[in-house]
């Protein structure tokens, strides 16, 4: 390889990128606009389900319990139903997806020192929120128990007991539980596969396919010389993406980052060439842009957003898809980041995820330099 | 005219499917990719690996861990001798959750005061650990009401039962497993992958290598012209809903509860939609490598935006109202009526008509700007 051939693709490369300034600006964009997007907008807190009352009893006793969820951050009230059509309407139009039915019988019961019953209605089809309000809706049926429970033995002049135990939850790492915090870090990966993949895996399809590759076969430039030099212009896109979006995260959003700086960016620089290598590989064996790019996509973009623990924790999943994920770069990176981020920890403990993703790089250019057939056919 | 549509039909098919590659990126990627990440998008949050720090070791604290394991919910991988061991274990990621029982609980419990339970969680996966969380309170608060019906009834009262008992029900989806959620929401993403991008590049390829302007001296009409475009997209989606659909019954069990004529009729216009964005798109990019990114820098925001993974009700109320703007987001809203809730349009009239008025909009939009381009 020679340095003066391999500088004069990347001067090219350069040109190309900043000739077509709507996909530099796209790629320094996207980003940006995602980054802002998705740490304001997503969220996986539950917070305001909303929910429906067919409060059949319409007694001081039901206002009561009425007001234990009306007043936690996790139900907001949409309306009272007057029957049960009304409310599987409400449930049906997805105006509520959490109903509580008081029957009619409730007060007279509970003080008249009988027991009883309340039912919560779920709307399933996600199953996700609806699990997570039902917990804290039975939780908050179970507070209000012990209520009646303590009211009862007051009524009998008796001392109430305090509760036997008592839960003290701690979240290490992220104390609130900070959607953010988790977040921040996986978009992180997700646009640098986007970018990185998406470039890249266009550039030599390009070239074959405007007739522009039998030009360059006929110079002295050799098949290593060209993917390097196409590569790096990219990189230091794909780089400058990194800084812009660890930028934002901490200023904007507020994610700390407890560990070392300088470990995020050079893993980060790691994944990130893994990242642009795949795309040329694809983009040598493919010869198409529009198959490439595809390929690209269902290949980088879906997996890393699903299968990387980004949201859906790898250990819920079924074992074959758990064995699926080890070959999914972004997993190793997401665990980085969370590490670095979060945890504070360094090498000494992700150097088993460094050193696969080292490898994985390692691979992807050896790879794309073995497809390369950088002759005439 | 319909002969100049048909002709244009034919080179367009032939064209998209001469390709053995674009043929099984087409048909078989989509429902590789639906097996694959419907196994993976699952938020049914089971055996959360618990490591246990038992500092009484009673008959009282084993009968706490035992409700902890007898739910399924937590699994006890390792049993810590110090809390000193807590930190590395989290730190390697060993387990979600400790449970510390401090010396003591048994004798709290017998005399009376309040014994506390320490769960320690690893919070960089929020939304399992706050599931984990809520297991957990629930698991203590059941263990405490019980204990405290033991102590009334010691203390002579007569043996009761928690007076108010929460009876659960979960509608449309009675184990409230995920899956019946995220596959029919995945098929609507991968149809929009599939149709934005390619008709976007099918067009905006002919722009780049010239034919476009072989295209324009033909007698060939703009209206030919886009339909020639976009019906084969619109076909080929068509199938490979009807794949990814017959998939999903097969391995996993989703059947359509609702009318599948209106599905299919409703997923038309979706596409319809689509077709008009990848027009928009193609009108103003002159490269593929311009169209793609558009492209996704559009099916991004669309995809999260969509209540897919990321519940709409969340998110702060000015992206609430943007997402009215997202076509998938009523596409789901009417996929998981008529897939999972067996409602009709008495109740997704709302959804169907944002979804129509988008459409038409697209369309419109693209009209306009290809007028321009093709002149």
């Amino acid at each position: 390889m020679k340095i003066q051939r391999l500088l004069a693709v990347v001067k090219k490369e350069f040109l190309h990128v900043f000739r077509d300034w709507r996909s530099l600006y796209l790629s320094l964009c996207i980003p940006v606009i995602l980054i802002m997007l998705f740490g304001y907008a997503l969220t996986l807190d539950l917070r305001k389900v909303p929910t429906v009352v067919f409060d059949q009893s319409r007694s001081a006793l039901s206002r009561e319990l009425i007001n234990l969820f009306s007043g936690s951050p996790y139900f907001s009230m949409v309306g009272y139903a007057e029957s049960y059509p009304d409310l599987q309407l409400a449930l049906d139009r997805g105006r509520a997806m959490i109903a509580i039915v008081v029957p009619s019988d409730f007060a007279e019961k509970l003080s008249g020192g009988k027991n009883t019953q309340i039912q919560i209605l779920a709307d399933g089809s996600d199953a996700n929120t609806s699990r997570l309000a039902m917990g804290y809706a039975s939780t908050i049926g179970m507070i209000y128990s012990s209520q009646v429970t303590v009211k009862r033995m007051q009524a009998l002049g008796k001392k109430p007991p305090d509760p036997p135990a008592e839960m003290i939850s701690r979240s290490w790492y992220n104390p609130d539980l900070r959607s953010q915090n988790v977040i921040i870090p996986g978009i992180i990966a997700i646009v640098m596969v986007v970018i990185a993949a998406m470039l890249t895996s266009v550039t030599i399809a390009r070239e074959w396919e405007t007739g522009t590759m039998e030009q360059l076969i006929s110079t002295p430039l050799k098949g290593p010389e060209l993917i390097f030099g196409k590569v790096i212009p990219y990189f230091v896109i794909g780089m400058t993406d990194v800084a812009i979006a660890v930028t934002l995260g901490k200023w904007l959003f507020r994610v700390p980052i407890v560990g070392n700086a300088g470990l995020l960016f050079a893993t980060a620089a790691i994944f990130l060439s893994g990242a642009l290598f795949w795309g040329m590989t694809l983009s040598i064996v493919l010869k198409s842009q529009v198959l490439a790019n595809q390929i690209a996509i269902v290949s980088g973009y879906l997996p890393t957003l699903i299968l990387s623990g980004f949201v859906f924790a790898i250990e819920n999943m079924p074992l074959p898809i758990q064995a699926i994920t080890y070959i999914v770069p972004a997993r190793y990176f997401i665990a980085i980041l969370r590490g670095i981020y979060l945890k504070g920890i360094g090498l000494e403990i992700l150097f088993i995820d460094a050193l696969l993703l080292t490898l994985y790089a390692a691979v992807m250019i050896v790879i794309a330099n073995k497809k390369l057939k950088f002759k005439l056919e | 005219m319909i002969k100049r549509i048909k002709q244009m039909l034919i080179k367009e098919f032939l064209q998209m499917l001469r390709d053995r590659r674009m043929r099984a990126v087409i048909f078989g990627m989509p429902v590789i990719q639906l097996v694959i990440m419907s196994f993976a998008l699952t938020t049914d949050v089971m055996n959360i690996r618990t490591a246990v720090l038992d500092m009484d070791k009673t008959p009282s604290s084993r009968e706490l861990i035992d409700e902890f394991t007898g739910g399924g919910y937590f699994k006890i991988i390792k049993t810590l001798q110090s809390e000193a061991d807590i930190k590395d274990l989290l730190d390697r990621a060993g387990v979600r959750a400790v449970i510390h029982i401090p010396q003591g609980f048994e004798s709290d419990l017998k005399s009376g005061s309040t014994a506390p339970v320490q769960v320690l969680t690893d919070g960089t996966d929020s939304n399992s650990t706050a599931i984990a969380q809520g297991y957990a309170a629930g698991i203590i608060q059941g263990y405490s009401n019980e204990k405290l019906m033991d102590q009334l009834q010691k203390s002579g009262m007569p043996k009761m039962k928690p007076p108010v008992e929460t009876v659960e029900r979960a509608f449309f989806n009675e184990n409230q497993e995920s899956r019946f959620y995220f596959v029919p929401s995945l098929i609507a993403v991968m149809l929009f992958i599939f149709s934005l991008i390619l008709t976007s590049i099918s067009i905006v390829k002919e722009k780049e290598i010239g034919t476009i302007e072989q295209v324009m001296v033909t007698p060939i009409r703009k209206f030919e012209f886009i339909l020639g475009k976009t019906i084969p997209f619109m076909l080929t989606s068509y199938i490979s809903m009807t794949i990814m659909l017959i998939v999903a019954f097969f391995v996993f069990d989703i059947v359509i509860k609702g009318n599948i004529f209106l599905f299919y009729l409703l997923s038309g216009l979706y596409l319809f939609g689509n077709m008009g964005v990848a027009l928009i798109i193609s009108a103003s990019a002159s490269t593929q490598q311009q169209a793609m990114l558009t492209s996704f820098l559009i099916l991004m925001p669309c995809v999260m935006l969509s209540g897919f993974m990321f519940p709409i009700k969340n998110m702060p109320d000015i992206v609430q109202y943007a997402t009215w703007l997202n076509p998938m987001r009523w596409y789901l809203e009417i996929l998981r009526g008529i897939v999972m809730k067996d409602v009709g349009l008495a109740v997704l009239w709302p959804a169907v008509a944002a979804q129509a008025t988008l459409a038409v909009t697209f369309i419109s939009i693209a009209w306009v700007k290809f007028s321009k381009t093709l002149s």
